[in-house]
């Protein structure tokens, strides 16, 4: 062939054009890329959480929880006569890395759902792989809300819900003046805007609000502070390892918890066992579940989960029941999703995450009594339980709403409009996608 | 300005007038009004000199091994780590109380430092920037160690009763365990001292410091020398991990958050003893005032800023000793 130069200007254009915009020729939609189920094939997920690393701790954690609750799944006939079969990959506490293993466990694995993260920044990071392909994504932990993605399912309590009865409680038992700590990131200061929302109504008065950067363990000034500020109780939301820092040096620097206790939305089973009973006793934590809570399903979660090999770590915590409750979830939605299909065969992500709307997990089967999944935003109905940490390290719930509390993501930015199961409807009849 | 101006931000009042500010004090009628001005800038200075005895602890074994033997050790902040799972398997495993698991970490730690300068930085005293990527390296494998040995969830160290209570001395608010911490400093900072500048063992590695041929040929044993040095400060690392484990947490990644404060304080002081104790007494003071009179995200920014802008100046440190490097 005679490559002359003209020849060469000609096509060059062309191919740039065909390697820049591939989706003009490839056959490139969702479809083709995103994972379907097979029938007589496993099940593929993806479990995507830290197993190295600062986020570790907790995100160890939900993989041997999700792994048990598969095994429990599996033993029990599978889904629709499928077994459930977890890629389990470590996301190393890099928020890059959660990106990059998200695309390739579902490019490469084909999996149908993802379950991961714990923290709002990995969320935000494999976001939008998890959207451009339509995949799922379960979120098995708090969040702050304000966000309206149809591939999500978050079965942790939304700040709406977290903080709803916990500030009325505490200004209640302990009187008006609250002091605001949180760790220095988006869900503690969107929480404590919730939060003021119910100070207000509960008429308590906010006398001080301070941030301590993530994994900072010098609480002395902040102490001093509070001091001088003389709440009569505080309301935490500092996480990770930071929380235990502030709870010990809160007894070491002579603070009385009777006087001035500690109402937390993170300082769990798991975290009062790093601190110490006595650190821990007598201070306040708002969450769905405990290991204490009294049931026949509890005993027997607790029981059999300590008991199995993922079981190693001697404790089950709220983070680590949401997380459980998540595979029910995913379970039901695909039965649900398989049903109106009339069959496994062909299932997609999008297929489950539509039928999921208004699942319920029964008492029978959830640790944390009935929830259920709202229908418009795909978030978990629940009761959120205020407990008081014991001299043993366990949690007496002192009380507990009454009825299942509706998800709100929006609660705060009512000007936003109102999250759908097909997307955000602002006031002024906009839909707006997939919107984080 | 009066202090009580200083004081006054964002256009509040921090107290009321009439407050009564420290039970112990508040109850003498001449000391109220007065200790109402002091007393919240005086808590922040002396929590600033607990903050600057914390810092120097963990930098305290990272300063003898960069400053007498020029080995950056980023493995630093893992001998931190080793000295708080030392203290942590002691008492859980054997039932030692903590006073004890204090000197058993120094040992411990110091044991494995020493292994480790005979088994890999030996061969890398003339390579610094190796020695940079192999105790990194050495980082990475110990909290991998650790982490397939004992977990990955946090562990617990029980102190003594003692220890989690506090002291009032007039408007003066204190915790026992800050205390000690800063008493321990201050005698580890004069043992070392002591060692350096008052026995034929200090002699010999100020000697093999300046020069390390010139010292040989007196008939000193610098390789021996090196290791001993490198084997005291991991053995620091060690206390100050089995203190930082009560402070805060013990975790196999607790080492990265002080690894940086250490590198801070020993290159603002410039690799001598007396140069870290001033810059992690300046770092302290700042940081803690600094978050009084702002806020702590804010206390941190200033404070790094004030240590580049200080760097710019003096890239050496504060107190660089006029030497000659390897």
């Amino acid at each position: 062939m005679d490559w002359s130069r003209r020849k060469i200007l000609k096509t060059t254009p062309l191919a740039a054009a065909a390697i820049a915009a591939p989706h003009l020729w490839l056959p490139m939609s969702s479809d083709a890329w995103g994972a379907t189920l097979k029938k007589g094939e496993p099940i593929k997920v993806g479990l995507l959480f830290s197993l190295t690393g600062a986020l570790a701790v907790p995100e160890e954690d939900s993989t041997l929880v999700m792994q048990y609750a598969i095994d429990e799944i599996n033993r029990n006939g599978g889904v629709a006569g499928h077994e459930i079969q977890p890629i389990i990959v470590d996301a190393k506490s890099d928020f890059n890395v959660y990106a990059e293993k998200a695309k390739e466990l579902i490019l490469r694995n084909k999996v149908i759902a993802i379950f991961g993260c714990y923290t709002s920044a990995s969320r935000k990071s494999i976001l939008p792989a998890v959207m451009s392909q339509n995949s799922l994504l379960y979120y098995p932990t708090c969040y702050e809300g304000a966000e309206c993605t149809q591939n999500t399912i978050c079965t942790g309590p939304l700040a709406n819900q977290h903080s709803k009865d916990l500030i009325p409680y505490m200004v209640q038992n302990f009187g008006k003046k609250v002091f605001f700590v949180g760790s220095n990131y988006v869900w503690p200061k969107e929480s404590n805007k919730n939060a003021k929302v119910w100070l207000n109504a509960a008429g308590g008065e906010l006398v001080g609000e301070e941030y301590i950067p993530l994994g900072s363990s010098e609480f002395g000034p902040i102490l001093n502070k509070i001091r001088d500020a003389k709440p009569n109780f505080i309301f935490s939301t500092v996480v990770g390892a930071s929380d235990i820092s502030l709870h010990k040096q809160f007894k070491q620097e002579g603070f009385k918890v009777d006087s001035m206790p500690i109402a937390s939305l993170t300082t769990g089973e798991i975290e009062t066992r790093a601190m110490g009973n006595e650190f821990g006793a007598g201070h306040f934590l708002s969450a769905p579940y405990f290991q204490g809570i009294d049931n026949p399903t509890n005993h027997k979660f607790v029981e059999s989960f300590l008991k199995s090999k993922y079981g190693k770590n001697g404790v089950t915590h709220y983070n680590m029941e949401e997380t459980y409750i998540s595979a029910y979830v995913f379970k039901q939605g695909l039965e649900a999703a398989a049903q109106k299909a009339g069959g496994i065969d062909g299932v997609t992500s999008r297929m489950i995450r539509d039928a999921s709307g208004g699942v319920k997990i029964e008492d029978n089967i959830s640790p944390e009594g009935l929830i259920w999944i709202d229908d418009q935003n795909f978030n978990t109905w629940l009761k959120p339980k205020i407990g008081q940490c014991q001299a043993d390290g366990s949690f007496k719930i002192v009380k507990q709403a009454e009825s299942q509390v509706a998800p709100d993501p929006y609660s705060i930015y009512p000007d936003a409009g109102v999250c759908t199961s097909v997307g955000l409807k602002a006031p002024d009849g906009k839909l707006r996608v997939n919107v984080i | 300005m009066p202090p009580s101006r200083l004081l006054k931000h964002k256009g509040r009042p921090r107290h009321a007038p009439d407050a009564q500010w420290r039970r112990g004090i508040g109850d003498v009628a001449l000391g109220n009004s007065l200790s109402a001005d002091i007393a919240p800038i005086a808590n922040a200075l002396i929590l600033g000199l607990s903050i600057a005895s914390i810092w120097l602890i963990a930098a305290l074994g990272l300063a003898i091994i960069y400053g007498a033997i020029g080995v950056i050790n980023m493995a630093h902040g893992e001998f931190i780590m080793l000295g708080a799972y030392t203290s942590y398997a002691l008492q859980s495993f054997f039932g030692l109380p903590f006073l004890l698991c204090i000197p058993a970490a120094f040992i411990v730690v110091a044991f494995i430092g020493l292994l480790l300068e005979r088994g890999l930085i030996r061969y890398l005293y003339k390579r610094p920037l190796d020695t940079l990527l192999a105790t990194w390296g050495v980082s990475l494998v110990l909290t991998q160690l650790v982490r397939l040995t004992f977990g990955s969830d946090p562990k617990y160290i029980a102190v003594p009763e003692m220890f989690q209570s506090n002291v009032q001395l007039g408007f003066v608010n204190l915790s026992v365990l800050r205390i000690f911490v800063f008493a321990l400093t201050i005698v580890l900072v004069a043992a070392t001292a002591f060692l350096f500048y008052r026995t034929r063992f200090g002699m010999q590695v100020r000697a093999v410091m300046q020069n390390k041929e010139m010292a040989a040929s007196f008939g000193i044993n610098a390789d021996r020398v090196y290791m001993l040095t490198f084997a005291l400060g991991a053995g620091l690392a060690g206390v100050a991990g089995s203190l930082l484990g009560v402070l805060a947490i013990v975790l196999p990644t607790m080492g990265t958050a002080y690894v940086v404060q250490a590198f801070l304080v020993v290159v603002v002081g410039g690799g001598t003893i007396l140069g870290s104790v001033v810059a992690s007494g300046l770092t302290g003071e700042f940081q803690s005032v600094l978050a009084y009179v702002t806020n702590e995200t804010f206390a941190r920014f200033l404070l790094y800023l004030l240590i580049v802008v200080l760097l710019r100046f003096r890239p050496a440190g504060l107190f660089a000793p006029a030497k000659a490097r390897r």
